[in-house]
């Protein structure tokens, strides 16, 4: 045991929760419309626009197709662009990004598709415009299973930002592979497992938290 | 107040076309409950979203409260949509919103000001008997709850239309029948005109002015529950009075079915025969309904007393207004 371990077990914790948050936040920004429109522009939804809904879809299987190691390496030019370089924290940002945004879309989709129908439709006898049957009956009453497809959202980016990690993006992926490898010390690669086994406890704690927060049924039970 | 024309709704379904609704049309004047009255698959459930075009029919119009709904503008038709209340057989309430919340949310599309939103949730939960259910969750409610908040919504921006699908069909029997009166005390306090769809007869015979009886898509019948229900032949008097199960016994005089309602079933018809034609009644079999205000009953009997005074008691029995029918032995 060194006494460096703790600080830089710390710095790769803090470059760790840096890369998953933002990805996370942005995730969330483009993959629950993304999720909205799969599920309006299917055949029998409330804006049908059959092409558009094959596209989207073919565009969301192809990006949940390619490894994510791989992907990370084929964008390096849209990550120089967006961020001016390829390598380090904020740079890892970007596949991220790209990885998760198809993957929450289908989380959303799924969940929104829970709702039962017959929801959607008394909402559209009472006079409801579009908007207001995503954003008032749609995303609410699906929101206990957005939250926790968020939390699932969330653990795969803890998971990819270990690879993006390790080819240069910091954080503890990056550490456990450079010390707790390469350089055999096992007292490392044991603190990044532990403080990731730590962060993934406690974002499926908060999702499942927040999903009975949410969930009427339950609610009701702790009343 | 509701009117379909030529209404037909066919469906493609795996290359194939199938029909649910053929020709249809349908006029319930303002104020009238109407029941359509069908098996399931008969096409009531096209028919009645057909009435706030939740499905477009493919051929026809249809007319609600003077507006032709398949020529209004998207904007248009959300707007006259929030003057066509609808309840549902499984109450399709927000189950995320409490009891208030679902009541005020039409209230909300409609854009009533915030202040007045609340009053009107107030009133409606009085008027359903649930005030104090306001906080409540849907899953907390029992069926017969959940309606009468599926209720209060529907009427939550005073439709001058009410369309019920299958609203009691999910209901115990005793639950049914006091959502049936509240929805009857509505129509009469409210002046809410209602259609309505169900498979159940007790549904039309409750609280039905009319009624249109639906067959693989097509109206086959279409009257007065009363008319209907008077004339045998028809098929609501058939679905109402089932055939009479004492065929083999053997009759001690002539056997005559009769149907009475209303008026002639006020009078004392059997005793007449008897003081009248010296013909004696003996009762074989009955049953009495009661529709609304007035009774419908359906009689076997055995008329005994001599040829001359049997035909002459059946000759009154016509001149009543009413059609008695031999009911030939074997």
């Amino acid at each position: 045991m060194d006494s460096q371990l703790p600080r830089m077990l710390g710095v790769a914790t803090a470059e760790t929760l840096y890369m998953t948050s933002v990805a996370a936040l942005l995730v969330i920004l483009a993959g629950l419309p993304l999720g909205v429109l799969l599920v309006i522009t299917d055949r029998g939804g409330l804006w049908e626009r059959p092409a558009l809904h094959r596209v989207l879809g073919a565009l969301v299987n192809v990006g949940r197709s390619i490894p994510f190691i791989i992907l990370m390496v084929a964008i390096v030019p849209l990550t120089r662009l967006l961020v001016g370089t390829t390598i380090g924290t904020t740079a890892a940002i970007v596949p991220l990004v790209v990885a998760a945004i198809p993957f929450m879309g289908r989380v959303v989709e799924q969940s929104l598709r829970e709702v039962e129908h017959g929801l959607v439709e008394a909402a559209i006898a009472m006079g409801s415009t579009h908007r207001r049957v995503i954003f008032q009956v749609l995303i609410p009453e699906a929101l206990p299973s957005l939250v926790r497809g968020t939390a699932l959202m969330v653990i795969s980016l803890l998971g990819y930002s270990a690879m993006a990690g390790a080819v240069g993006g910091g954080g503890l992926g990056d550490l456990a592979v450079k010390y707790g490898y390469m350089r055999f010390r096992t007292d490392v690669m044991v603190g990044c497992l532990a403080v990731l086994l730590v962060l993934v406890q406690f974002v499926q704690w908060l999702g499942d938290a927040l999903a009975s927060r949410f969930d009427p049924a339950s609610a009701r039970a702790s009343r | 107040m509701i009117a379909f024309r030529g209404v037909s709704k066919v469906y493609t379904a795996g290359g194939r076309e199938v029909a649910a609704l053929r020709n249809v049309s349908l006029r319930v004047e303002a104020g009238e409950v109407h029941g359509v009255l069908g098996q399931s698959g008969a096409g009531k459930s096209t028919l009645i979203r057909c009435a706030n075009l939740l499905e477009r029919p493919s051929e026809g119009s249809v007319h609600v409260d003077g507006q032709d709904l398949l020529a209004l503008s998207p904007e248009a038709l959300r707007k006259a949509r929030q003057g066509i209340g609808m309840i549902f057989q499984h109450f399709n309430l927000f189950p995320s919103k409490t009891v208030a919340a679902n009541v005020a949310y039409p209230l909300e599309v409609a854009g009533f000001p915030r202040a007045q939103v609340r009053e009107r949730v107030e009133e409606l939960l009085s008027l359903v008997g649930l005030s104090d259910k306001a906080l409540a969750h849907p899953a907390q409610l029992s069926g017969g709850q959940k309606q009468r908040v599926g209720i209060a919504r529907a009427l939550a921006p005073r439709p001058r239309v009410l369309l019920s699908d299958e609203a009691t069909s999910a209901l115990d029997p005793e639950t049914a029948r006091s959502v049936l009166e509240l929805l009857r005390d509505i129509n009469r306090r409210l002046g809410v005109t209602l259609l309505l769809i169900t498979h159940q007869m007790d549904v039309v015979k409750a609280i039905c002015d009319s009624v249109s009886v639906l067959e693989r898509g097509r109206l086959v019948e279409q009257g007065k529950v009363t008319e209907l229900l008077a004339r045998p032949g028809t098929r609501l008097h058939a679905l109402c009075f089932p055939p009479f199960a004492s065929g083999a016994e053997a009759p001690t005089g002539r056997r005559v079915a009769l149907t009475v309602a209303g008026e002639s079933a006020r009078r004392p018809l059997l005793a007449t025969l008897a003081r009248q034609f010296d013909v004696d009644a003996l009762l074989v079999e009955g049953a009495v309904e009661r529709v609304g205000a007035i009774r419908v009953g359906r009689l076997l009997f055995d008329l005994q007393g001599t040829a001359d005074a049997v035909s002459q008691a059946l000759t009154y029995l016509r001149e009543q207004g009413l059609t008695p029918e031999e009911v030939p032995h074997g």
